[in-house]
């Protein structure tokens, strides 16, 4: 059974859809994260699983059980679900092991066992020296760590997770991925993730979920999402990617610039005649001043490199081709060195050819 | 875009039944307080309006529909009069305020006067004294005969009778300006504190000199902050009652508030009084409305808060003129009453003069200790101002918190928050005989009783919380309860845990901001007391029948001391700007 699904569920603000029809099922200990750009209506989501927020249409369902439809909604409390907010909200007014017991206190936890498990909990996210301390005497990244405590330590159904690192420095953030990760590993908690940063989603997540403008747009494994995204705005959104146009012409498809067999490309569907748009990842393309011998699943085209910066780790080059498609971004190694305007061979990977729609 | 590995969806709600369970079990049961507060709410500020308007359409005795009672209001000579004199009251008592505040807060904001901090304290000196015990100052000072000022001329220059006479229209529009023009100096001085020197140096550099510059650039940029002052003092004028009553009625003439207390001699005329301060309570709305646009009103871009450097103006020589003028200003409102006031109170009778065979600590250890009217007027003064700025802040915190979290929909919040920033446009004295008209008969029957005067206090400076507790609430992020609530707190576990203790500073330093007023007010009390619940407003003002000035000084004094305590304890609690709170309405 799964642990925690959203059915149908859409959210309005007067005449905003804020959310829109979104399905989603997580299995127990499952952690899938909400990615999109802000705006997208991750937050409004979260907010309606941890009950904060009623739906407008649809029900959630905990356990086999609906704990929010738009009739009545269980108030946050009597869910036994807990959260990570994007400004941690750690009370100012307690200790550090305060904040980090309060949860045991409310579920009426006996005295010493809520301070074994509040001082066994500190020692795993390493704030056993800090647990008399005031919030105020903490950094970002320690505020954090009580944050996580304070919502690990109740042992929630699910732990519902708000942008947590958004407010942290670069390196830090870094590092709170795979702490997170450790953390979800270690105690197998179902876990909701919003967040807008990819890079943060594709660490984390078992699964990720993008929404884009209130709708659902896919939810795949990382690897999955990067390699077949099945939208324009998900192939666009995770990575970088070139959009081409193309027109299906018996059994191939024709770019402009080049033509690909259809049986060389991994996805299906389309009838002839019909327009396609493909989405290439600036790695699957290869560049070379000789013409490679030719192999299979790779198609070869002639193009010219129409401008390029150096970026240390990799080049990022625009190549031209003769015909009128439009140019192309390739990622290449350090070594690989071309002149603007020299002509150069590019070999397209087409197993690595997805269409979006 | 569906995810296929949703799973069924689980057996539809069986009957109608099961389902009004689930919307029980669902059910935010806190949702019962904020009613509750709500009905609160509609009894203290809508009951009492409402009842007034009702009342002075009936006639007392039958209830039924009639007009006559404003017939009876307007068709008397006496009582057109009445309301022509408060008109001239409130337009020549906020004028003079002006030209005393105004050039006052441009020296202290400004110049490089010295002695600021003199003229501040005597500024906040006469803040804190109640109006009513300056104007049994100034009866003191310019009474007919015996008055100090009156004598000296008489020493002075032989003449047989002195030429003050503080019972008279002048008396009483020097009295209510002494006493009204901090407003104007607070109000003014924030203004003037935002304009940069820099647009002064502009001037300057085209030519202007200190004088024209200040008349032609300064003061027009600060001109909005004036107007906007000048109509709250005048409405302040025309809504005070305590200093026409001392000073009018001797005189032998009538303004508005005291013909309405006329009206409740008995037997009470409530449905006359009630029709007959409708234009007080019109013209105060009015006002409050003309008073908020002139203010708000975008278009002098100085006043936008950032300014650049502020450096003060140099006025050489001129600097003495200016501070004798402070001085002189200072010494009418602040040095000559309180200095008269306290010579009365230390004396076996005031008019011996100051000497030390006339000293006694008597009088003060009368009121406090011996007298038994006095003793208990003192307590009830207390308790009942206590027990008002209780109910103020509680009520005030949770429409603050109903109306920034939202609770009940973003329209109901704005009606909410508007009926609590009600009473602030009326005036005490037409809260009080609307509560009169809500409250004397059943099924509430408050009247005679401490509660209706506790909750007039309450309802009267409910602004004064309002405005202290939702900045309050504001400073706290939503979240700090969300991560209450989603752990397995409730609205009232996470109210408890961590807001209570978050603005504990801030709602006791609203609690002394109401408890101050509460102390001291007159004009809601005179309609709503009884023989039992004396409180020393009251008392003040029923002895200044009998002339025993010893003892009126002595009760404002122990006010005045017990209101500077706690203003203390406000400082301490809240900071400088704390007095500055209750004006930022």
């Amino acid at each position: 059974m799964s642990k925690l699904v959203l059915r149908n569920v859409s959210r309005t603000f007067g005449t905003h859809t804020a959310v829109h029809d979104f399905n989603l099922a997580l299995e127990e200990g499952e952690l899938v994260s909400l990615l999109g750009p802000s705006g997208c209506g991750k937050t409004t989501t979260l907010r309606m699983i941890a009950g904060f927020m009623s739906p407008t249409q649809g029900t959630i369902e905990l356990d086999g059980k609906v704990i929010s439809s738009p009739e009545s909604s269980l108030p946050p409390e009597k869910r036994q679900m807990s959260m990570i907010f994007q400004s941690y909200a750690i009370w100012p007014n307690m200790t550090v092991a305060e904040n980090v017991g309060f949860g045991l206190k409310v579920r009426n936890v006996d005295g010493n066992e809520t301070r074994r498990r509040v001082d066994e909990m500190l020692e795993v996210v390493q704030l056993g020296t800090l647990r008399d301390r005031y919030p105020s005497e903490l950094s970002g990244g320690q505020q954090q760590r009580v944050a996580l405590a304070r919502s690990i330590v109740v042992k929630p159904s699910v732990l519902l997770l708000d942008e947590p690192l958004s407010n942290l420095d670069a390196n830090l953030r870094e590092e709170m991925r795979f702490e997170i990760r450790r953390l979800h590993d270690e105690f197998r908690m179902t876990m909701v993730y919003v967040t807008h940063d990819q890079a943060e989603a594709m660490v984390t997540s078992d699964r990720i979920a993008v929404m884009n403008q209130g709708h659902l747009e896919q939810v795949d494994a990382p690897y999955e999402m990067y390699h077949r995204p099945k939208t324009k705005f998900v192939a666009g959104f995770i990575g970088r990617t070139n959009f081409v146009k193309g027109t299906r012409q018996g059994d191939a498809i024709d770019f402009g610039g080049f033509v690909i067999p259809w049986e060389l490309l991994n996805s299906g569907g389309g009838r002839a005649g019909a327009q396609v748009l493909a989405s290439i990842r600036p790695q699957n393309i290869r560049l070379s001043r000789e013409q490679p011998a030719a192999a299979h699943r790779r198609c070869c085209v002639e193009a010219s490199v129409q401008r390029r910066a150096y970026l240390g780790e990799s080049w990022d080059y625009h190549v031209a081709f003769a015909a009128p498609a439009e140019p192309l971004r390739v990622a290449a190694g350090p070594a690989d060195v071309f002149e603007v305007g020299e002509k150069v061979f590019a070999q397209i990977d087409t197993s690595q050819i997805t269409l979006v729609s | 875009m569906t995810d296929r590995s949703l799973p069924s969806a689980p057996l539809p709600m069986a009957n109608g039944r099961a389902m009004l369970g689930q919307r029980w079990r669902h059910l935010d049961k806190s949702v019962w307080v904020w009613f509750v507060a709500i009905a609160v709410l509609l009894l203290l500020i809508v009951n009492p309006l409402l009842r007034l308007l009702i009342s002075s359409f009936q006639s007392d005795d039958t209830g039924a529909f009639t007009l006559g009672n404003y017939v009876a209001a307007y068709s008397r000579l006496r009582y057109l009069e009445a309301l022509g004199n408060s008109l001239v009251l409130g337009s020549c008592a906020a004028s003079l305020c002006l030209v005393f505040g105004v050039p006052l807060a441009w020296a202290v904001s400004r110049t490089d006067m010295p002695f600021k901090g003199l003229i501040w304290i005597s500024i906040l000196g006469t803040f804190i004294i109640p109006p009513y015990l300056g104007a049994v100052g100034w009866i003191l000072l310019a009474g007919p005969n015996a008055g100090w000022l009156n004598r000296l001329v008489v020493a002075l220059t032989g003449s047989s009778s002195g030429p003050f006479n503080i019972y008279s229209m002048p008396g009483l529009v020097l009295v209510v300006a002494c006493y009204s023009f901090p407003y104007v100096f607070v109000l003014t001085k924030s203004a003037l504190d935002l304009i940069s020197s820099e647009m002064e140096d502009a001037a300057n550099i085209l030519g202007a000199g200190t004088w024209r510059t200040t008349v032609l650039i300064t003061l027009p940029l600060v001109l909005p902050a004036i107007l906007g002052a000048f109509i709250l003092v005048f409405l302040e004028a025309i809504a005070l009652f305590g200093s026409p009553a001392l000073i009018a009625l001797p005189g032998r003439f009538h303004v508005v508030t005291t013909m309405l207390w006329q009206f409740f001699e008995f037997p009470p005329k409530v449905g006359v009084a009630a029709a007959y301060a409708m234009p007080l309570l019109i013209i105060t709305i009015v006002l409050f409305w003309l008073q908020r646009r002139i203010t708000s009103r975008k278009g002098y871009v100085s006043l936008t808060g950032k300014g650049g450097e502020r450096r003060s103006i140099q006025l050489g020589r001129w600097k003495w003129a200016v501070l004798a003028y402070c001085l002189l200003v200072c010494t009418l409102s602040f040095f000559m009453p309180l200095v008269v006031i306290c010579q009365a109170a230390f004396a076996k009778a005031w008019g011996r003069g100051f000497s030390l065979d006339n000293l006694t600590f008597d009088n003060i250890y009368a009121i406090v200790f011996r007298n038994e009217l006095t003793r208990r007027a003192t307590l009830h003064t207390f308790t009942y101002a206590g027990t008002a700025s209780l109910i103020a802040v509680v009520l005030a915190l949770s429409i603050a918190y109903i109306v920034n979290r939202e609770l009940v929909g973003k329209r109901v919040g704005h009606v909410l928050s508007f009926l609590t920033m009600a009473p602030f446009v009326v005036p005490g004295i037409v809260l009080a005989i609307g509560f009169y008209a809500a409250y004397t008969r059943p099924p509430l029957a408050l009247y005679g009783t401490a509660w209706i005067l506790i909750l007039a206090y309450a309802t009267r400076f409910l602004p004064i919380a309002y405005v202290n507790s939702n900045a309050a609430i504001r400073s706290i992020n939503p979240e700090l309860e969300d991560a209450i609530r989603i752990l397995g707190g409730t609205r009232f576990t996470a109210i408890w845990h961590v807001v209570a203790p978050l603005l504990k500073r801030s709602l006791a330093g609203a609690f002394i901001l109401v408890f101050i007023p509460a102390t001291r007010e007159l004009s809601t009390a005179i309609f709503l007391y009884s023989i039992n619940t004396q409180v020393l407003s009251v008392l003040l003002f029923d002895k200044s029948d009998e002339g025993n000035f010893e003892m009126l000084a002595s009760i404002g004094l122990v006010l005045v001391v017990i209101t500077v305590a706690l203003i203390l304890i406000g400082f301490r609690l809240m900071g400088r700007d704390f007095m500055l709170r209750r004006t930022a309405a």
